[in-house]
């Protein structure tokens, strides 16, 4: 469980770190940008990734800013080097959107939102994770740079496969906005895992508005995937979810009841999250 | 006087070091720049002949030194691994080779042995070394090697190693007489030890004085040395074998030698320089032993009052690829299944089975939790089909305390009768029901039921046989400093046998608790050991201990009553000082254990102010020999602890569960236990093993399995997928409660505490999971989906 050998590229600024990646990808197969490490790293290990270069971001000039948390406009803003712990204990985002601390509560475990980065939970994509489907049902986006200048990405584009963004290989994220909760909405957030902090089984969370009611959920699909549950009758609510989703079995819980989860997970956020309107 | 140690919760000493992290570990040893790493290449299929070994590509590769398949081995090396522990019935015993000969057998079985400048490099070369392999269909699980549509082994018909009956009577006879009988058909999957630290060994060699140095992660670090020189044609004298502190062993570093702990020793000889190797949390999942996998078959006959008249009992033990440690685990099974109970007439046939999976050796518990299980969900089942309450049906069974030493018929896995020493199972089972609250339970649970929750209370009893022999051994060595070290050979994984040892030793010499040092596992102190496993260290080692103990202090008495020219009769010792009975410290004639050590040594040369009193011309009658004929220099005592049998701790464990109507979720509300491992050393250790015993009980009774597919892959090797419980899942609290019925075969009336906690746990939580849900568990462990899919089986 040692990573095959890599290039080490340590930029101090984003446009060096952009620099590096373009660098890289122009002489062969491409660098990785390593963030918190707490996915990436267990995969080098067990060798089930050996890219050629790693572009460490943990040591950007603080100045670059990427490691703020910022109340915008149009929601919390979440630079790349902010930590799980830090989105988790900041008063401010959670007054802004509740649905962070709700959800990043279920993340992993002190030591690892210690390390890992909320903005690589989301690039990195896992449809097991609590922050991509957060993103999702809030209609969130990702700011991206490269050499080519900065965009932004909604969530509906960039989540496209299991583990896979739509950041091109030299692309670095920058920051993630997740919208605030609007004036008279409610969220919630629930998920059965089989230990304390481990990925979920089956999670969901849910936005009800004056007008709209829709859930979002993990580990029942290849993407987070958001399913509007407007005019659902109560009792309909887990059936009409199942009808979008896809849930399998696997080593920890059977297809059959994953879907049981679902229907009681869904009916438990979108009550919830009714109450916190 | 000093206060007698024994008996109090004297914190653990060690702890300081090992919370602090400063713990020595296997891989803490030689972490200087020359030491060479290996890395293992492991088979990836779980059956297959090998055709071809390729390692042209590694060779030279910057950093690597040497490269070992099979064919590199020679003699002994060259052999199977020893079968360690033979026995009649094992018939068709199978061993790995240290590397693969021709075939492999499950996916992890080593292959090639790669040692490079570090285990990057090491890793990096096994990659590049090609295995073409021709597949053999696997034989995963109990059914599919009963079946034997394949064999593991192509000599061996049936996939059966071993076969073993064991009956008290007619049982067929008794059967037919009963009143009533019931069948059970139950299974327990597989499961592992899983120490956080792996297995880890460290060689050295010295070519200036032909001898090897081993440290190694171990539970026997004398049966790792005699491995050693035996298969590297080196004399005991030349290998030493030392144990660093260890991060856990729960049985999996008993097993021995694993190939590394030969290959390491062999590369360090033939490279001349320290090689080191540590497993990985992967390797240590697909090539380090498993435990637990049994299908079993009751039969039980009864009369209306619950009195077993008949208990037939066949399993099947699943005992992967080979069969190194040989039939301990099911002989466990077969003889401690029956636990406190005396059924009329009880038969046992259990076969023994060869899969293409790890193999299986002991863990904590060892085939225990799997016979606990099956006896208890039969004692369920009774007091079901008679409508009694399951305490009852357990009570009207028990062997009474009037009935002690008491032979329940059969021969246990030492060889010896299983003969119980003491025990009182019905002041016990009184003590845990008010512990739990049993008869207060089916208010609760109706309570509960009207806001529609659903809550069960189980309940299960055990009997381990612990300190098992041959023997173990001790040697206590007064300094002049009065300072007291003591050696025993048995090895250490945490359970705190420097704070219990010094306890012991502070009792017996009357030293200060703070000037004994233990010393364990290293084969330069005490050569002749059999290691820690079977709940045993304290019964063996503790007895050895103080025997020896007591021998040093029969020597302090000797000289210290000529010193002080009184009778010995007349002398006591505290605070390592010896004083005339009765006499004030202050003002009467006083010795220290440092003054009398130095008198017990006449020497020549005096290299510095205490030892000038001891030089030839200050000490001794001149008219005899300075070292009289029957005695030694130097104030040390030495003795052996060989027990007839083993002792038998026993115990009964209660939980209340909850399980969620609508996911299935099991919740655990309350937990209790009462032990009782006769006299108690320290009973803060007790209860720190009954924690940890029941924090892992909880794993396997709830989370943890091993995932083998169809191929035999394990598809749960890593702490992501193989559900170790964190602190978030085990009990918030564990009331204990002890009985103490000392053992009648040691001298301090001990017995040993380090499994039970462990024993009950699938069947106390299968029991209140039925409790709970209204149907009977017949298969453990169990998980939220496995109990949504009984569900709706029973709706
Ligand atoms: C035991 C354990 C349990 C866990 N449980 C959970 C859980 O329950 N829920 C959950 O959501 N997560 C869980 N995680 C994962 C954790 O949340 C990770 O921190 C997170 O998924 C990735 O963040 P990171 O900063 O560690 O990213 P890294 O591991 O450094 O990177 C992950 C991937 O994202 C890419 N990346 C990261 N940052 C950027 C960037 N700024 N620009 C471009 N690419 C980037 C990397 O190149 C890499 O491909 C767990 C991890 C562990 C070890």
């Amino acid at each position: 469980m040692k990573p095959a050998p890599f290039r080490y590229h340590r930029p101090s600024t984003p446009a060096e770190a952009c620099e590096a990646l373009a660098a890289e990808l122009r002489d062969g197969a491409g660098a990785k940008v390593l963030a918190g490490g707490q996915s990436l790293v267990p995969l080098l290990s067990m060798r089930l990734a050996s890219p050629p270069a790693l572009v460490d971001i943990n040591h950007l000039d603080p100045a670059a800013g990427l490691a703020a948390i910022e109340i915008r406009p149009e929601g919390v803003h979440v630079g790349a080097l902010v930590r799980h712990a830090d989105l988790l204990a900041s008063e401010e985002a959670r007054l802004a959107q509740p649905l962070l601390a709700q959800a990043l509560a279920h993340v992993a475990h002190p030591t690892i939102r210690n390390r890992g980065t909320s903005v690589g939970s989301i690039v990195h994509a896992d449809s097991a994770a609590e922050l991509p489907a957060v993103l999702a049902l809030l209609g969130g986006s990702l700011d991206v740079g490269s050499v080519r200048g900065t965009r932004t990405v909604p969530a509906e584009e960039l989540f496209v496969g299991p583990l896979e963004s739509s950041l091109a290989p030299d692309e670095l994220a920058l920051g993630a906005t997740f919208p605030a909760l609007a004036d008279g909405a409610g969220v919630a957030f629930a998920e059965v895992a089989r230990r304390h902090g481990d990925y979920a089984l089956v999670g969901v969370a849910a936005l009800v508005s004056n007008d709209t009611v829709k859930a979002a959920y993990l580990s029942v699909s290849d993407v987070p995937t958001v399913i509007d549950l407007t005019d659902v009758p109560d009792d309909d609510l887990g059936e009409a979810a199942l009808s979008r989703l896809d849930p399998i079995g696997d080593i920890h819980a059977t297809a059959d009841y994953r879907a049981q989860l679902v229907r009681v997970l869904t009916a438990k956020v979108v009550r919830e999250a009714r109450k916190a309107r | 006087m000093t206060t007698k140690l024994m008996g109090q919760p004297v914190q653990r000493t060690e702890d300081q070091r090992l919370l602090r992290g400063r713990g020595r570990y296997a891989d803490d040893v030689a972490v200087s720049p020359g030491t060479l790493h290996c890395a293992v290449l492991r088979s990836p299929h779980a059956h297959a002949r090998i055709v071809d070994i390729d390692v042209s590509g590694v060779l030279d590769v910057d950093g690597v030194h040497a490269v070992w398949t099979y064919d590199d081995l020679t003699g002994p090396m060259a052999e199977p691994l020893p079968l360690l522990i033979p026995h009649p019935a094992l018939t068709e015993g199978r061993t790995q080779y240290a590397l693969a000969k021709d075939r492999v057998n499950y996916v992890g079985e080593a292959i090639a042995f790669v040692v490079a400048d570090d285990r990057y490099l090491a890793e990096d070369a096994v990659g590049r070394i090609e295995v073409a392999y021709d597949l053999l269909p696997p034989v995963v699980g109990i059914d599919a090697a009963r079946a034997a549509e394949h064999l593991v082994h192509d000599d061996v018909p049936g996939n059966v190693a071993a076969r073993m009956e064991q009956a008290t009577g007619d049982v067929e006879a008794a059967m037919a007489k009963a009143p009533h009988t019931l069948t059970l058909d139950l299974t327990v999957e597989r499961s592992a030890c899983t120490p956080l630290e792996g297995r880890g060994t460290v060689a050295r060699w010295d070519p200036d004085t032909d001898r090897l140095q081993v440290w190694t992660s171990t539970q026997t670090s004398t049966g790792v040395r005699a491995v050693v020189a035996a298969k590297l044609g080196l004399d005991l004298g030349q290998v030493d074998v030392v144990t660093p502190d260890v991060g856990g062993g729960f049985g999996v570093k008993i097993n021995h030698p694993w190939p590394e702990e030969l290959l390491v020793p062999l590369a360090a000889r033939a490279l001349g320089r320290t090689v080191k190797f540590t497993e990985d949390r992967r390797e240590h999942f697909i090539s380090s032993a498993h435990e637990r996998g049994q299908v079993q078959h009751v039969e039980v006959g009864f009369d209306d009052d619950g009195r077993l008249l008949a208990l037939d009992v066949r399993f099947w033990h699943d005992h992967g690829a080979y069969i190194p440690y040989g039939l301990i685990v099911p002989i466990i099974t077969s003889t401690q299944l029956l636990g406190p109970y005396k059924p009329e007439v009880y038969r046992v046939v259990f076969e023994s089975l060869y899969t293409n999976t790890v193999m299986v050796t002991p863990y904590r518990g060892a085939g225990r939790p799997q016979g606990c299980y099956a006896m208890e969900r039969t004692m369920d089942a009774i007091a079901g089909f008679l409508g009694k309450d399951r305490t009852e049906v357990r009570a009207a069974n028990f062997i009474q305390p009037d009935e002690f030493p008491y032979d329940q018929g059969l021969i246990f896995q030492d060889g010896r009768e299983l003969e119980y020493d003491s025990g009182d199972y019905p002041a016990m089972l009184e003590k845990i029901k008010a512990l739990v609250g049993w008869d207060d339970f089916p208010a609760y649970q109706q309570e509960m039921a009207a806001q529609g929750r659903r809550v069960g209370i189980g309940l299960a009893c055990y009997v381990e046989g612990t300190g098992v022999g041959p023997y173990e051994g001790a040697h206590v060595h007064i300094e002049t400093s009065g300072k007291v070290k003591v050696a025993t050979g048995l090895t250490t994984q945490g359970q705190g046998h420097q704070t219990a040892f010094a306890q012991l030793v502070a009792d017996t010499l009357g030293c200060r608790f703070e000037d004994v040092e233990v010393v364990t596992g290293d084969t330069r102190r005490m050569p002749y050991a059999v290691g820690t496993f079977a709940s045993r260290a304290a019964v063996m080692s503790g007895s050895a201990i103080h025997l020896a103990a007591l021998r040093a202090r029969e020597k302090v008495l000797r000289i210290a009553a000529d010193a002080l020219e009184a009778a010995e009769d007349d002398l006591e010792i505290n605070d390592g000082v010896v004083s005339v009975k009765g006499n004030p410290l202050d003002g009467g004639a006083v010795i220290d254990l440092g003054t009398v050590a130095v008198l017990s040594n006449p020497l020549r040369y005096a290299f510095d102010e205490k030892s000038r009193v001891a030089t030839q011309f200050t000490v001794g009658d001149p008219g005899k020999p300075p070292v009289a004929e029957d005695d030694e220099p130097g104030l040390e005592g030495k003795d052996f602890y060989s027990p007839e049998r083993s002792t038998f701790a026993s115990g009964m464990h209660a939980v209340i569960v909850e399980t969620d109507p609508d996911t299935a979720e099991i919740s655990i509300l309350k937990y209790a236990v009462v032990h009782d491992c006769g006299r108690l050393i320290n009973p803060m250790i007790v209860e720190g093993q009954i924690h940890g015993g029941v924090a892992q009980g909880v794993g396997g009774a709830l989370y943890e399995r091993m995932a083998y597919d169809e191929s035999g892959q394990l598809l749960n090797a890593s702490f992501m997928d193989f559900l170790m419980p964190y602190v978030t899942e085990v009990p918030d609290g564990i009331d204990i409660d002890h009985l103490e019925t000392p053992s009648p075969l040691n001298p301090l009336g001990i017995k040993g505490a380090g499994e039970a906690g462990v024993i009950p746990s699938a069947a106390v939580f299968a029991s209140a999971i039925s409790d709970a849900e209204g149907f009977a568990l017949t298969a453990m462990p169990i998980s939220p989906s496995d109990l949504f899919t009984l569900r709706q089986e029973h709706s």
